[in-house]
């Protein structure tokens, strides 16, 4: 990789003003997608801003219907936490599917959505479940938060700070993973509320998580996997590899979101 | 060059590095601790994981300067000088490791395995449990073996280890 | 069988190194002063170099040196080598062309090393090195071996016309026509066997030092043969005369045929070490790895065999067309000829067989042996050919392989091999009882009720390992004799030293050639210490690979031994004043015959150094003898695999739910480490069957550079393995065993497939069977179905 200026955040203010003091630098919370770019050299930030050094931003709190996470959770704390898997167990369920055990101790859930890799688990669960993003600076709807491929709504020295998941009666997410990568091929994450389904695919997307407005409104009259049967996706905006054609990935964005819905029903 | 602190294996270092030190660099070459691992470039083969703080990492996805205060622990501080680790003894007892690249990377996730799900580990959680680790060598039958052989034997032993360890 | 012994699973000598992390790897090491090493490599398949800008580069931070291809030939050194010659059908020479170990003026695949920047850190020479532009005049390429001699395609060497390498065959087309002539039934069919990436996991290095004032080289390097590599490195490079150059292979993590052969990587070390006065480190990166280590298999192949009215095999005929990439490696040439031909007879009586192997240059890394070279794409060929026409015939695929087995032994098939021995109903039938075969089809019922499809596959394969003899190879080409050497040291106290030119990585040759000598001498097996891997230590060797080490490795060794217990005799006969003739050697004790007289061992050891109880005239003090053991056959190991799959069909997803092999290695020494290596086998076999696909595009990039893209075999996707043995003696060796390193990738590949397609119900699917490859042919037959 290359060379950088390494800091120490004190604090979420320290943090946002040695970004903003930088030319080109990234806050790094498990820097378990950062670091492996960095090594390949295909990012180079000036300066590394570690909130890993700041207090406090790896609660977990459920309160009135919301799961609130801090962003220094590490995928790890959330798959085995108590009131994870008491409030919100799909979202315990999916952060347990994120790479492998090392990798869950150190990576974490405000450097997933920050990152917002089109194969990352977590922006599925974000949009489907219409989390709320707080940041340094402000409160972002999922839904505006991830903007396309690695992009999100965040300015440069804007730092995610917790997300905020409305507690649905019903959830589930099913992944197939890229048999190479690990990463989501195709993830759909399905949420039921007293008043809206949400279904939100990962994986698939060339430009990132997406929703299937079929699909939710098929699963609002009946939430069941039968109410899936005969439904299908367009290939239009699916990313296609040596992996997986977007015929293949559409096809599977059925299967995973029968199979999430008949999970969520349990 | 910022200066790190750390406690690898029990004893106390301190070092002044560039900041684009990975953390197995910091290990294998100023440490010499070569038993770490680099078997790939994209996090993906578990040769290198140690564990910091008790806890399992891949220390080729982590900078040295952000273990800065941490305990860390790597293969070389496994044994009680010449007495093996039971989780160690394990894999020699049930040829658990051939060539031996991985096999450091291995038992490191092993035991944080055991630590966290306990002593009691069935072949498809340990399969399930080796996704970051790659073998070449063994089609991972016997690492399986080993390590479900081993988690019974650390349930067993009442040697005191060091932190991370037991 | 004592603890130690032959035929038990002792613990491995060498693990108490490797589970506290004190193994010592070429990456592991550091010289004093040491340099590192980075290579700009090709970004293009196929270019002319115009000019390659490294003069910023050159006096960056921590750059000693940077060398390109004109340096290194203005150094007059020499071009790696093949080192098997293999003739064409109309008698000409295989076309060669030359490898430099940094080429001039043309790359001529992507990862090619360009230039070699030498730098105080690895970091600096890596920063360097991307400061290094080269201006590339692009040319067309090719990557697919099937379209490389087509005559519009580009041409990647002058010295071979249409890319044809050779034109080899073997057999005899006459008869094979004839049994084709009067045949009931053929099965056609047409196979890729899909290229492969080895994936050691410890990375290729070298560390390459130079001692000026003795003129010395040597080389810390990642191989499988330190000998071989010095050999070539001497005779064909010229880097340095033979006696000037130390090749030392320490702790080697894995190798699968990929560290067997010369490299660019380690010459380039060494010469720079010599240009830059320091020592030289280099250390690939995995995804260098990718593009700079030997590429494995690469078949096209058009395959038919012949059958009479009751099913008897009449002729077999195979045309294949091997991809050797873009330059040829250093044993490329023998594996798609006489590491594949001639073992297309399989387990059967084929009376007529003829084959026809076209090698060809494509812009791709060069392929060469791995894992099993040229005996996997055998076996899938007949074994593929096997199961397909039992499903065309309608009869049971164990009963058509049971009908064609070869049953009596010698037997000399078509394609040059004398089987020595072995008892292929016998590995069937056990695998068939193991795997329970018979309760397959209630299996298959029931996971249908799931929703799955579920198939099983057989795999009667067999393997020529220890390739051999010396005069017989040489007659087909090969550069070096294919004998081993040994040496056994007796230590005055009775303790042991093995030399040996095998080289272990990962096969555990501490233990069990410790276990030999255990065995033999009766001594504790803590008292053996086994040497090897260093050219300065031991003598001469061929190293390891081909399943070699046992049978031929062990045998040098059983035969120093015997050598040793033949002068052991005559000291004991003079410790105890009795008749050379009269000593008997049994479990470490020399007896005179008939009497209660005895010495152990090590009182023989020590007497035969403090030499008292002879005179010089009469005896040579000291107990030391060497032996190079050139076998007369190779060895035949085979057996029978069997592999049962469950598809999601869904998704497409394949899960191997059942393997169970059973093989014939001949006497075993150590069960346990046996076991091992088939297991690892297996995993491969089953990795190239499901999961590992090296993917070129048109323009010749790499689109599986890396564990993102290049699918590896992980723990979750297999169940515990069930593998057991039938025992035929190989009459070849004085031990009696076969080699077992490779049987699990040989026969695992067509087990799988065979299942697959049984499953699916259509022979129409390449390896490998990823689930988008098992989705797509589903997706084929619903589409069928719906229109019928």
């Amino acid at each position: 990789m290359y060379d950088f200026t390494y800091h120490k955040a004190a604090s979420l203010d320290d943090a946002a003003k040695l970004l903003a003091s930088a030319v080109d630098a990234k806050p790094i919370a498990g820097g378990q997608s950062l670091l492996p770019m960095m090594k390949f050299r295909l990012a180079s930030p000036s300066d590394l801003v570690d909130l890993g050094t700041i207090a406090g931003l790896d609660r977990i709190e459920a309160e009135g219907g919301t799961l609130t996470l801090g962003a220094m959770c590490r995928h790890g704390a959330v798959c085995t936490s108590e009131v994870v898997q008491k409030t919100l167990p799909a979202l315990a369920h999916l952060a347990g599917l994120i790479g492998d055990p090392a990798v869950r101790h150190r990576g974490t859930l405000g450097g997933s959505l920050a990152n917002n890799d089109p194969t990352a688990d977590y922006p599925a669960a974000a949009v489907s479940l219409g989390a709320t993003i707080v940041t340094s600076k402000r409160e972002i709807a999922a839904e505006d938060f991830f903007t396309g491929l690695f992009e999100t709504a965040l300015e440069p020295d804007e730092i995610v700070v917790a997300a905020r998941f409305p507690v649905p009666e019903k959830a589930a997410y099913e992944k197939f993973r890229n048999p190479a990568s690990r990463y989501a091929m195709v993830g759909v994450f399905v949420a039921k509320f007293p008043d809206v389904v949400r279904v939100a695919v990962t994986g698939a997307g060339a430009s990132g998580v997406f929703r299937v407005p079929s699909f939710e409104e098929a699963l609002s009259k009946d939430f069941s996997a039968d109410a899936l049967k005969g439904l299908s996706i367009s290939t239009d905006g699916l990313a296609g590899d040596i992996h997986a054609s977007a015929e293949y990935r559409a096809h599977l964005v059925g299967v995973m979101a029968r199979r999430a819905v008949a999970a969520a029903n349990g | 060059m910022p200066a790190v602190s750390m406690t690898v294996n029990g004893t106390p270092v301190t070092a002044d590095i560039d900041p684009r030190t990975l953390l197995v660099q910091f290990l294998r070459e100023h440490l010499r601790l070569t038993g770490t691992h680099v078997g790939c470039d994209t996090s993906q083969c578990g040769a290198c994981v140690v564990h910091v703080n008790g806890e399992a990492v891949k220390s080729c996805a982590m900078l040295a300067v952000q273990a800065d205060g941490a305990e860390v622990l790597t293969i070389e501080g496994v044994a009680q000088g010449d007495t093996l680790h039971p989780m160690q003894e394990a894999f020699r007892d049930n040829h658990g490791l051939q060539c031996g690249f991985c096999t450091p990377g291995m038992i490191m996730t092993a035991l944080d395995m055991v630590r966290r799900l306990g002593p009691v580990l069935d072949d498809h959680t340990i399969r399930e449990e080796l996704e970051g680790n790659l073998c070449r060598c063994t089609g991972y039958h016997n690492i399986v073996k080993s390590i479900a052989a081993g988690a019974r034997a650390m349930a067993a032993d009442d040697t005191p280890r060091r932190a991370a360890a037991e | 069988m004592s603890a130690t012994g032959i035929g038990a699973s002792v613990r491995r000598k060498e693990d108490f190194r490797f589970v506290t992390g004190r193994g010592q790897y070429t990456a592991d090491i550091a010289r004093p002063g040491q340099a590192h090493l980075y290579f700009v490599r090709s970004t293009h398949a196929h270019a002319k170099i115009l000019r390659i800008h490294a003069g910023h580069a050159s006096r960056m931070p921590g750059v000693i040196a940077v060398l390109t291809g004109e340096d290194f030939a203005a150094g007059k050194l020499g071009s790696l080598v093949c080192g098997w010659l293999i003739h064409s059908k109309d008698g000409t020479p295989m076309k060669m062309a030359p490898h430099p170990a940094l080429p001039v003026d043309r790359v001529r695949h992507v990862g090619e090393p360009v230039v070699a920047v030498i730098a105080e850190r690895a970091d600096q020479a890596r920063d360097a090195a991307e400061a290094i532009s080269i201006d590339y005049e692009e040319l067309p390429s090719v990557v697919d071996p099937a379209k490389a001699q087509a005559p519009d395609a580009p041409q990647i060497h002058e010295v071979a016309p249409n890319n044809t390498i050779y034109q080899w065959q073997l057999g005899d087309p006459a008869a094979t026509e004839a049994a084709f002539a009067r045949a009931a039934s053929v099965t056609a069919i047409d196979l890729v066997n899909n290229r492969l990436i080895p994936n050691a996991m410890e990375t290729r290095a070298a560390v390459a030092e130079y001692e000026p004032g003795t003129e010395q080289f040597t080389l810390w390097n990642t191989s499988q043969n330190p000998h071989v590599a010095r050999l070539v490195l001497s005779a064909f490079v010229g880097i340095a005369p033979e006696h000037r150059l130390r090749v030392i292979a320490p702790d080697v993590g894995g190798g699968f045929g990929s560290k067997i052969f010369i490299y660019p990587e380690e010459l380039v070390a060494l010469w720079a070490a010599k240009t830059v006065r320091r020592p030289v480190k280099w250390t690939s990166e995995r995804s260098e790895a990718f593009v700079a280590d030997a590429h494995g298999r690469d078949h096209v192949t058009r395959a038919e065999l012949a059958f009479d009215a009751e099913g008897k095999i009449l002729g077999l005929k195979v045309k294949t067309i091997a991809n050797l990439g873009a330059f040829m490696s250093t044993f490329s040439s023998s594996v798609p000829t006489y590491l594949y031909a001639t073992l297309l007879s399989g387990q059967y009586d084929i009376p007529a067989i003829f084959c026809e192997v076209d090698a060809v240059y494509t812009n791709t890394v060069p392929v060469d042996a791995y894992r099993g070279a040229g005996r996997p794409e055998a076996t899938f060929v007949v074994e593929r050919l096997m199961e397909v026409s039992a499903r065309r015939l309608g009869v049971d695929p164990a009963e058509l392989r049971r009908k064609n087995f070869v049953k009596n032994f010698p037997h000399q098939t078509p394609v040059i091999m004398n089987y020595d021995a072995g008892d292929y109903a016998a590995s069937l039938d056990k695998a068939l009882a193991l795997a329970d075969y018979a309760g397959f089809p209630q299996r298959k019922r029931e996971a249908a009720g799931r929703g799955k499809l579920r198939g099983i596959g057989l795999s009667a394969y067999i393997e020529a390992c220890g390739i051999a003899p010396s005069q017989a190879v040489g007659s087909l080409g090969a550069g070096v004799g294919l004998w081993e050497s040994a040496e056994v040291r007796v230590n005055p106290t009775g303790t042991v030293e093995v030399l040996t030119g095998s080289h272990s990585h990962g096969q555990g040759h501490e233990t069990t050639f410790a276990q030999l000598v255990s065995h033999r001498l009766g001594i504790p097996i803590d008292n053996i210490a086994v040497v090897h891997g260093d050219t300065d230590k031991v003598q001469f060797g061929m190293g390891t690979y081909g399943s070699r080490s046992g049978a031929v490795g062990m045998s040098a060794i059983s035969k120093a031994l015997d050598k040793v217990e033949t002068k052991a005799k005559k000291v004991a006969a003079h410790l105890m004043e009795a008749s050379e003739a009269d000593i008997v050697f049994e479990d470490g004790k020399f007896t005179v015959a008939g009497t209660d007289k005895a010495v152990t061992f090590g009182e023989v050891a020590l007497n035969a150094y403090i030499a008292h109880k002879f005179s010089g005239a009469e005896l040579e003090p000291g107990l030391k003898e060497g032996a190079f053991y050139d076998p007369v056959n190779f060895t035949f190991p085979a057996g029978c695999h069997v592999c049962e799959v469950e598809i999601d069909p869904e998704t497409g997803r394949t899960d191997v739910v059942n393997f169970t092999a059973v093989d014939d290695f001949g006497n075993v020494i150590n069960p346990m480490i046996v076991e091992g290596q088939v297991h690892g086998g297996i995993v491969q076999g089953i990795g190239q069957a499901l999961m590992e696909a090296c993917v070129y595009d048109e323009s010749g990039q790499l689109v599986t550079g890396s564990y993102n893209d290049y699918r590896m075999p992980r723990a979750g996707d297999f169940p515990p393995l069930v593998v057991d043995t039938t025992v035929t003696p190989c009459p070849s060796n004085p031990l009696g065993i076969k080699g077992c390193g490779e049987a699990g990738a040989i026969a695992a590949p067509a087990a799988v497939m065979n299942a697959v397609t049984d499953a699916l119900g259509t022979e129409d699917i390449a390896m490998p069977a990823t689930p988008l490859a098992v989705w797509t042919v589903l997706q084929r037959q619903a589409h069928r179905e719906a229109a019928e």
